[in-house]
């Protein structure tokens, strides 16, 4: 079944330069293998869309139960050039996290305790 | 030695909470309090402050700060660490010693550290063949360096450890690191030197979680934000550190906010790049071997962290001026308000197309329906009660950037109906200062500390 990755994580996201930077959070320890397994690079950039100008990155932080995003060219050249209200990608964090995943019933089980 | 050394943080950017610091001091225990003045485009404004002032260039909030707290930080023994020099660190040094003197605070000393500001050194690297290039782009300085503002070299923990060794009581440089302004404190207290990676990299990352204030204290915090108590008299966060690199993050008793794993977390992710690297002048640490522990209400250990050792490089920020911008707003009520919206968008645009005007670039986002997450927004309800049309515009060319706050007022007689919103007046035009980050070699730069007494 698919469900919001707002179910499994939490998220805070910044600047450098015209890279937005997302780190997703997963809310139990037991959900962290399934953000590290459904929310790779290419479907994060596959997500944002038009919004991300350049590639996504992604690295692991298991022993936060967390992964680093680095969205390339998504803040309308950044910091100061930008015109965006968001230039700085605070909001980037909560836009990652209407993204669906898929996951298997018994992991949604384990959503509900 | 102390057994427990505490950093407690009092301001994450310049124009946080002004009672915050203060708070820090006078609500509970603290060895050292640091201070964050400075952000990219801070140095840009101080280099223009001072070339029409040459006594100004810092940060005054620092000033009548400093004459609140000075009297409580001598009583309890606290010391004061801050880039609140900005631009001119002697000139704000000075008028510190005289607040000091002023209070009837004598014989204290305050360290002062200068050395980052390289702008009146870029033409002598360039002349001797030193490359100073863009770490994103790759181009070349020398293309922009006649709309160079400010370059101000990040600054590390060192000078700041020989500043408290000499005795200061007030620690002010200029463009010094955040991470820094924690790290040096315990580098100090326990003895740690440049080849205790491990130990300079748990120092540097207790610094990266107190660095933006409150945002590890239940500000900005996603996790469970509806019960985070008390956030109108939120307590900003303290570092509890002992001599073998583990610490604690907590606040004082009887403050707002909510120190724990989830908001220590949020914290240690923001701005982050590469895990494994994250580079400051002093070392590199590696976030990958954070472990985080819930020791308690209002209370996280931290512990396992590594680090390698420092680069041979410092990072230069430098600020050139790229340009003029202006922002307008407009807001359209219900009926079919995003549709009236992007009428005004589009009426305005042709016009400007009619003036002849260009821009490198003309950005519009339409407030309650795509501003922040764009498409992935979905389309807004048909009876959305009012929408913001915000249109902006970018160019080299001033004068048509200030044609274009002029054609934003006269929508409201000439456009869709039902609009309002334009209390402020036209919009200003902005200049633009834009960055380059470079990397210069650590040799080249001269830092000095001196001290002088109150």
């Amino acid at each position: 079944m698919r469900v919001e990755l707002l179910k499994l994580a939490h998220a805070r996201s910044g600047d450098k330069g015209d890279t937005a930077n997302v780190g997703l959070i997963a809310l139990k320890e037991e959900f962290y293998p399934i953000i590290a397994r459904e929310v790779t690079s290419d479907r994060v950039k596959e997500h944002f869309g038009p919004i991300v100008k350049g590639e996504v990155e992604r690295f692991e932080l298991p022993n936060l139960g967390a992964l680093n995003f680095l969205l390339h060219g998504s803040l309308g050249g950044g910091g100061t050039l930008s015109l965006m209200t968001d230039a700085q990608g605070k909001t980037f964090s909560t836009a990652l996290l209407r993204m669906k995943i898929e996951i298997t019933e018994e992991e949604a089980k384990s959503l509900e305790d | 030695m102390k057994e427990t050394v505490r950093v407690a943080s009092g301001q994450g950017f310049w124009g946080d909470l002004l009672s915050a610091p203060i708070d820090q001091v006078r609500r509970g225990p603290i060895d050292y309090l640091m201070l964050d003045y400075l952000a990219e485009v801070t140095m840009s404004i101080m280099q223009k402050q001072r070339s029409r002032n040459s006594e100004a260039g810092f940060a005054r909030d620092y000033i009548a700060l400093m004459e609140e707290i000075l009297p409580d930080c001598v009583e309890k023994d606290i010391k004061v660490l801050s880039n609140a020099g900005g631009v001119n660190v002697e000139g704000c040094a000075e008028v510190v010693a005289d607040t000091a003197r002023k209070l009837g605070i004598k014989g204290e000393k305050i360290g002062v550290i200068t050395g980052d500001d390289i702008l009146p050194r870029l033409e002598e690297f360039l002349d001797k063949g030193i490359a100073i290039d863009n770490m994103d782009t790759g181009e070349s300085l020398s293309g922009i360096l006649d709309k160079v503002q400010a370059a101000n070299v990040y600054l590390g923990a060192g000078p700041l450890v020989e500043a408290l060794g000499e005795g200061a009581r007030i620690v002010v440089g200029g463009r010094l690191t955040d991470t820094g302004l924690t790290l040096a404190p315990l580098m100090h207290e326990f003895g740690w030197t440049f080849e205790d990676w491990d130990l300079i990299a748990a120092g540097t990352i207790a610094g990266h979680i107190i660095e933006c204030g409150a945002q590890c204290s239940g500000g900005n915090c996603q996790y469970d934000w509806k019960n985070i108590p008390e956030m109108e008299d939120v307590g900003f966060p303290i570092i509890e550190a002992k001599a073998d690199g583990t610490f604690e993050v907590t606040k004082h008793e009887g403050t707002g906010g909510r120190v724990n794993v989830q908001s220590v977390k949020e914290q240690l992710l923001y701005e982050m790049g590469d895990p494994h690297q994250y580079i400051t002048p002093d070392v590199i640490a590696d976030f990958t071997t954070i472990h985080l522990e819930d020791k308690g209400k209002d209370r996280v250990g931290v512990h396992g962290i590594k680090g390698n050792p420092n680069t041979d490089f410092y990072k230069v920020s430098i600020a050139y001026s790229a340009g003029f911008k202006a922002v307008g707003t407009l807001v359209y009520s219900y009926p079919e308000a995003y549709d009236k919206a992007k009428a005004a968008d589009r009426i305005l645009r042709a016009r400007l197309e009619n003036l002849g005007l260009e821009f490198d670039t003309v950005l519009t986002e339409f407030v309650g329906v795509n501003a922040t997450h764009g498409h992935l927004a979905g389309e807004p309800s048909k009876d959305i009660p009012e929408v913001q049309m915000r249109i902006g515009v970018r160019g080299s060319d001033r004068e048509a950037v200030s044609r274009f706050t002029k054609e934003i007022a006269p929508l409201i007689l000439t456009g869709p109906p039902a609009v309002t919103g334009f209390a402020g007046g036209r919009p200003k035009v902005e200049e633009i200062m834009a960055y380059f980050p470079a990397l210069i070699p650590k040799d080249l730069i001269e830092t000095k500390v001196e001290i002088i007494e109150t």
